[in-house]
């Protein structure tokens, strides 16, 4: 057994723990992450599954990391490159196709070939999403009030929200407040009658949550996708070089630069509690670490009920926690490709492969889909968003081989039966064959796949339930209830440690945002 | 009619955008592409096939080329070996800017000259009473320049002998699909790089080649308009934009000396014998620039808080801006960006300007002129060193 001691440990080096380590060392504290797996990068990580094929496993592109997070940690001068995604093209049922390409006219006019309407309306709903984002943002980088509470600290937030929405116009305020509890259905059915437009525009209400885009609450979690920068473009979207590992790479080598020690095959058993305050933790392997400051970069549930007894939390909080949604319902089939898909709505080598190729056809589609998850199925024509990394990037395959990233949605968790490999093959199957619909070589295409499921998220990334964001982007587990009520700014019941991650505010999708804040928090307290 | 260049029957066809730009009276494609992003990106991450045809090129031979060339050029001429390639800048005998290009020692007594503008008077003058042969090669020679880290293995694919050997600024002669070929690893958009030099008529093959050579690593047609916002970040200048041949400038005030453009490197003030503006560059080496041309770096909260105050995201020029933006210290000005972009791969608004002693001290707090919405702002930018982006492949 070895002792060590630090002045903060971080539990998890995925984005958020690594961000979060790499601003505390930044105000001088010794700081050491602890990662359970051997390499860094919790859920955003690539690896190189067949040789020379690399597969942006789990979170495939990136938007919403916070661009003061890629200036202030000059993430840039540490390899982080954010390639153009173009353009989505969504293949219909028809055999017709939908695309939206990089240049405002081009879009308009494939617009306008389905519903000159649609075209219209495109740019106004473009322009409401812009300012509706601008409106969220500055609460995406505020510690949530509690509104509760007569603390001066918790008065002046709310001071500051109170403030910020009386900034908006009335229609703005209008605007947001239906945004939050719409259905993302109901809201592009206000906009749009083209249902391959409706569908894909849908499914950023549904990523990463156990709803339909018909279930009230979707709407925010659209909006919630599209909040994303890149280069001042709101709801721009890109691929990271290297895919996801790329930006993880990034963060740990601003981190190491900053001083930051990260330690990887170190899982943590148990959080060390003394005198009611979190002192430390110890390792699976029984080696002990000492710090005045634990930091969670873990998901709510494993933070809470598994690294630390729940006698030291009340029973309230604990129930709380329990409570707290993180049905996984999506999966991943990452596959090697000998040649690229062949569309036959759009045949050909094109500028539709560097971009991203939706199956989204219309909004009753993804929901027929939900159907199927409600009632613990896989989806048997299930959404699905693909990207060709090699296509963006070519250090990603071979030369004249392609990696394909397919997101699912949905593939529950909780799977009726359970997760057996047969489970596995079907889900695949059923991915497969939807694509083989639009693009028939498909399938002779495949010489490798890499199939994720929620199960399998749990057990590689290690977040419980395979919940991309750590915790369902519902209302009732955003802003001041994240991850429960009173503890949404970073500290829990147990002082000394706090949570740092995607089960805090404001959620997920690789923004960093709440690694960040917590750093900003904890220094505040640091006596 | 303007020129076309000897690719024109291959770029015409992949210029989706029809965007075509000047350049010496030819026109090469602006951008492929209806945005600029791929292209760039190709620039920075994969390969990037640009023709550069319309650069002027002379072919100096004879007894006393290298005599010439110590003439008119600051550099010292007798240490270039052959196989190698110098970057530099010629001045009028007020010791101001003419132009600037390249030098490359093709064989013991052979050179080719690269210049923006018309040189041929130029180096005639100068070679009065020398024995030396120049021959305007500017359309028998095409040009290209495959840019990106991915360029040397593209060339490797479709060169007859691989170009791994081939160290920065060094040049060697190969074969591509038969057709005899110089390649010098250079460029102008400061990362791994090459340009390849060959006779016009052989110019689709050589094309072809790359592009089939590049198809699995990412190669793109480029244009010129991409290339300009990686020589910003590479803090490379371009005439007639940041600075102002001496032979144009209609008065005083608009000419540079190498000195001010930030060029000491290239002012060999130790070669031996009368080089044109040597008096004058003398005495500037002594007394010190009055300008200088340094990167400027801008603060972005300043700048997004000023683009907030009007309910705006920070607009970003998707291609340089090539306005003249005045520089300010404790209000009073002090001088002038004269190319200023947003850096895709640095995430920074980055500008090349010229800045008055003292203000050009790296680290110098100065304010830039910005227009928020019609207003004109300032903001805070600090002088900081240039290349603004160097990759670790650029020179290995």
């Amino acid at each position: 057994m070895t002792l060590h001691t630090y002045d903060a440990i971080i539990i998890g080096g995925g984005h958020n723990g690594l961000i979060n380590a790499a601003y505390l060392a930044r105000a001088g504290k010794k700081v050491i992450v602890l990662e359970r797996r051997p390499i860094v990068g919790g859920a955003a990580v690539t690896e190189e599954i067949f040789p020379g094929f690399h597969f942006t496993e789990f979170s495939y592109v990136v938007s919403l990391l916070r661009p003061e997070i890629i200036r202030e940690l000059e993430l840039p001068r540490h390899g982080l490159k954010i390639l153009p995604l173009p353009s989505t093209f969504t293949p219909m049922e028809n055999g017709d196709y939908l695309a939206a390409w990089d240049d405002h006219d081009l879009t308009r006019r494939e617009l306008y070939r389905h519903s000159p309407k649609d075209a219209e309306a495109y740019d106004e709903y473009a322009r409401v999403m812009v300012r509706m984002a601008m409106a969220v943002k500055p609460l995406i980088s505020l510690v949530p009030p509690d509104p509760s509470s007569l603390s001066i600290r918790d008065l002046m937030g709310l001071l500051k929200v109170g403030e910020y929405a009386a900034s908006l116009s009335q229609k703005d305020l209008y605007q947001l407040a239906k945004l939050v509890t719409q259905s993302s259905a109901d809201l592009l059915d206000e906009w749009f009658e083209t249902d391959a437009l409706k569908g894909t525009k849908s499914a950023s209400g549904i990523i990463g949550t156990f709803l339909g885009p018909r279930s009230p609450g979707t709407a925010y979690v659209l909006l919630h996708h599209y909040m994303g920068e890149i280069d001042g473009a709101f709801r721009a979207w890109g691929f990271a070089k290297n895919g996801s590992g790329g930006v993880t790479a990034s963060i740990a080598s601003a981190a190491r630069a900053l001083g930051v020690k990260i330690r990887t095959q170190s899982p943590v058993k148990q959080v060390t509690v003394k005198n009611g305050r979190a002192v430390g933790v110890a390792l699976e392997n029984g080696d002990e670490f000492h710090a005045k400051v634990v930091v969670s970069a873990a998901d709510p549930k494993r933070t809470f009920l598994q690294f630390v007894e729940p006698k030291y939390f009340p029973d309230e909080f604990v129930t709380q926690i329990r409570n707290f949604r993180t049905r996984g319902s999506s999966g991943k089939l990452n596959i090697a490709l000998s040649e690229l898909p062949n569309f036959t709505a759009l045949p050909g080598d094109g500028p539709l492969h560097r971009g991203a190729i939706s199956i989204s056809p219309s909004i009753d589609y993804i929901e027929r889909a939900y159907d199927d998850a409600k009632y613990g199925q896989v989806s048997r024509r299930p959404y699905i968003d693909m990207i060709i990394p090699s296509m963006i990037d070519p250090d990603m395959a071979p030369p004249g081989q392609h990696v394909m990233s397919c997101f699912v949605q949905y593939v529950p968790y909780d799977v009726e039966g359970g997760w057996t490999d047969e489970k596995k093959d079907q889900f695949a199957e059923h991915v497969i064959a939807t694509i083989e619909q639009y693009a028939p070589n498909f399938r002779r295409a495949i010489i490798g796949k890499q199939v994720i499921t929620p199960v399998d998220i749990e057990r590689i990334a290690g977040i419980t339930g395979g919940n991309i964001f750590h915790g369902e982007l519902l209302l009732h587990q955003l802003f001041f209830l994240r991850p429960a009520p009173q503890w949404a700014d970073f500290r829990t019941p147990l002082p000394g440690y706090y949570l740092a991650a995607s089960g805090a505010h404001p959620g997920g999708g690789v923004m960093g945002a709440a690694g960040k804040l917590a750093a900003m928090e904890i220094l505040k307290d640091w006596k | 009619m303007l020129r076309t260049t000897p690719f024109h029957e291959r770029t015409s066809t992949l210029c989706l955008a029809q965007n075509w730009r000047r350049w010496a009276g030819c026109i090469v494609a602006g951008s492929y592409d209806l945005t600029l992003d791929r292209e760039y990106w190709a620039i920075r991450n994969a390969a990037a096939l640009i023709d550069v045809s319309p650069l002027m090129k002379y072919i100096i031979t004879g007894r006393d080329a290298a005599r010439l060339l110590n003439r008119i050029t600051t550099r010292n001429i007798d240490k270039l070996a052959v196989g190698q390639v110098y970057y530099t800048g010629w001045c009028d005998e007020d010791g101001k800017m003419l132009d600037d290009g390249t030098v490359s020692r093709l064989d013991e007594t052979t050179y080719r000259l690269t210049s923006a503008d018309p040189s041929l008077r130029w180096l005639s003058m100068n070679a009065v009473s020398l024995e030396v042969d120049i021959t305007e090669v500017t359309h028998s020679v095409a040009a290209l320049s495959l840019q990106g880290p991915r360029s040397r293995v593209v060339l490797n694919g479709c060169c007859e002998s691989p170009v791994d050997g081939l160290k920065y600024f060094r040049l060697m002669k190969n074969s591509i699909y038969g057709i005899p070929v110089t390649i010098s690893r250079t460029g102008y958009t400061g990362d791994l790089g090459y340009e390849i030099w060959m006779d016009a008529g052989s110019a689709l093959t050589v094309w072809d080649a790359l592009m089939d050579a590049g198809h699995d690593h990412g190669i793109a047609p480029t244009g010129i308009l991409p290339m300009d916002i990686a020589r910003v970040e590479a803090g490379l200048f371009m005439i007639e934009v940041d600075y102002t041949a001496a032979t144009h400038a209609i008065i005083e005030a608009q000419k540079s000396s190498p000195f001010e453009l930030g060029l000491d490197w290239t002012v060999n003030l130790d070669k031996p014998g009368y080089f044109v503006g040597r008096r004058a560059l003398e005495r500037e080496a002594r007394e010190g620039p009055a300008w200088k041309m340094v990167g400027l770096e801008v603060d972005w909260n300043p700048m997004e808080r000023l683009f907030r105050q009007v309910g705006l995201p920070p607009q970003l020029p998707a291609a340089p801006l090539r306005a003249s933006q005045p520089v300010f210290s404790g209000g009073v000005q002090v001088g002038y960006a004269s190319t200023s972009a947003w850096s895709p791969v640095l995430k920074k608004f980055i500008a090349l300007a010229h800045i008055q002693r003292p203000y050009y001290e790296l680290g110098t707090d100065l304010r830039l002129e910005v227009t928020v919405e019609h207003h004109r702002q300032h903001t805070a930018a600090k002088v900081v060193k240039t290349p603004f982006y160097e990759p670790e492949w650029k020179k290995k």
